[in-house]
């Protein structure tokens, strides 16, 4: 009897030994709140496709883009399908704070410069602090310094001003799937033809999806809203809604970006306002987007 | 009848001193390296917590996996994203037991291994951790170095010439421990 109980003893001794460790890790985690876990790579880059997509660059970064957009497909043989025209941006893009980012941008296409700044207003996060979406505020404005020519007047500089904002609502649904909702602004002073609007509304839509640890498919698509009232204009009934397909493939400091789309658009003002391509008549544009992100935080660099 | 008395008596002496000795911090420092030819990389986390009961020589470890800063930002991305899959497993923790004698009472520098269970990226693993525990009148600072192999934990990292990602890497913390206030 006496050793039932000795055993008895020494087992409980044994269980408040584990239950001691227990008690001491369910106290820390008492002691200490959770930091919320805010979530990371919504998408693989600060454009979707051409649109952009709410992440910014982290602080003291800056990333240097390559865009290119070649001719359309069915442009024919001479033309190498396309290949031998193509058009760039060149874009430097920086990370002010870990929220905000902004950018200057040269399009060759009528030589426009752009510039923006990019805030992230909400962050998706999970943990401590539950919010559902990442909410993004974009400005932009847009200068064409194209000389004035016969086909395109300019009478003033102010003309050759465009602007545009944007609210980007993205949400990372699991680790695969992200989508995106983005309204869009966008005012040109002067616009492209005298049938159409300066102001235009549009809705862009997209997501992508993981193939695979380091490669996406992305989809963008930007939907510009009727005029409102009879009285007013709308845009101007050659140019199309953009639609984009892309890939995305990440190697660690590189993400780049390959895609088709019935737009040769690398800003909004081109992507809403200029897109003059339809899938449906193989007009279709071959592009891609290299991003290679450098880090200037040299003090944290430094151990011991 | 007796014994049993004993016993209770035992364990709910146990039980006090569970509560009374603790000594605890919830501002530690964990640092984690990764040393290969290519590239050396190192991350900083001050969300950690760890606390030590000098009557049982019970010991835990909670590390928040968020809290690890990299200098580049694209590495912290994929460390939580990739590698230690954070959303899916927020906390690592250790909890485990110095399996040495030690006085408490006595100041001083103490080499002690301390026997437990660390639990990383969901996979538990015992490990044996040597410790250095230097006992002052109103703190204890402990040094727990130890090595991380990747493979063990399910970590998985492609080999890739870009992927400069040491297979075994070496983690270090250092708690200032101070008596708990009840």
């Amino acid at each position: 009897m006496k050793r039932c109980f000795l055993i008895l003893g020494l087992w409980l001794y044994g269980t408040a030994m584990s239950f001691g460790q227990d008690y001491l890790l369910a106290e820390l985690s008492k002691a200490q709140k959770d930091i919320p876990i805010y979530t990371t790579a919504t998408f693989k880059s600060t454009r979707l496709v051409s649109g952009h997509s709410i992440e910014t660059i982290a602080a003291k970064h800056l990333d240097f883009r390559i865009s290119h957009r070649f001719g359309a497909i069915n442009s024919g043989f001479n033309e190498l399908f396309g290949l031998d025209q193509s058009t760039i941006r060149l874009g430097l893009e920086y990370g002010v704070t870990d929220r905000l980012t902004v950018g200057l941008g040269r399009s060759s296409y009528e030589k426009v410069y752009d510039y923006y700044a990019k805030y992230k207003l909400l962050r998706q996060s999970s943990g401590s602090q539950n919010i559902p979406v990442t909410v993004t505020g974009l400005v932009a404005a847009y200068t064409t310094t194209q000389n004035t020519m016969p086909t395109r007047q300019y009478f003033n500089n102010l003309e050759r001003q465009s602007y545009c904002a944007q609210l980007l609502v993205a949400r990372k649904f699991g680790e695969k799937l992200s989508l995106q909702v983005s309204p869009t602004v966008l005012h040109r002073n002067k616009s492209e033809t005298p049938t159409d609007a300066n102001t235009l509304y549009s809705v862009g839509m997209g997501g992508r999806f993981k193939l695979s640890r380091r490669t996406s498919l992305n989809a963008e698509y930007y939907y510009t809203l009727p005029a409102f009232s009879k009285a007013d204009l709308s845009r101007d009934a050659q140019f199309t809604n953009a639609l984009s397909i892309g890939f995305d493939i990440e190697t660690g400091g590189h993400v780049f970006q390959l895609h088709l789309s019935n737009s040769k658009g690398m800003t909004e003002r081109a992507l809403i306002g200029q897109t003059t391509g339809q899938w449906s008549m193989g007009d279709i544009f071959y592009g891609f987007n290299i991003s290679r992100v450098f880090s200037f935080d040299k003090q944290k660099n430094q151990h011991q | 009848m007796r014994t049993i008395i004993l016993m209770s008596l035992c364990l709910l002496g146990l039980v006090g001193k569970t509560q009374a000795q603790v000594y605890m911090t919830t501002t530690g420092l964990t640092q984690i390296f990764s040393e290969t030819p290519m590239e050396n990389i190192s991350a900083d986390n001050k969300v950690v917590s760890a606390a030590l009961n000098t009557a049982t020589k019970d010991v835990a470890v909670r590390i928040q996996v968020i809290g690890f800063k990299f200098p580049n930002k694209l590495m912290e991305e994929h460390f939580n994203e990739n590698y230690m899959e954070t959303e899916k497993f927020p906390t690592s923790s250790f909890k485990g037991k110095i399996i040495d004698v030690i006085d408490f009472q006595k100041s001083g520098t103490y080499e002690v291994n301390i026997k437990g269970v660390l639990e990383m990226h969901g996979v538990k693993q015992e490990k044996t951790i040597k410790a250095k525990l230097q006992i002052g009148s109103d703190k204890i600072v402990v040094d727990a170095p130890f090595d991380v192999k990747l493979a063990d934990f399910k970590v998985d990292v492609p080999k890739l010439v870009f992927e400069k990602i040491a297979e075994v890497i070496s983690v270090k913390n250092r708690f200032i421990l101070l008596p708990k206030t009840q």
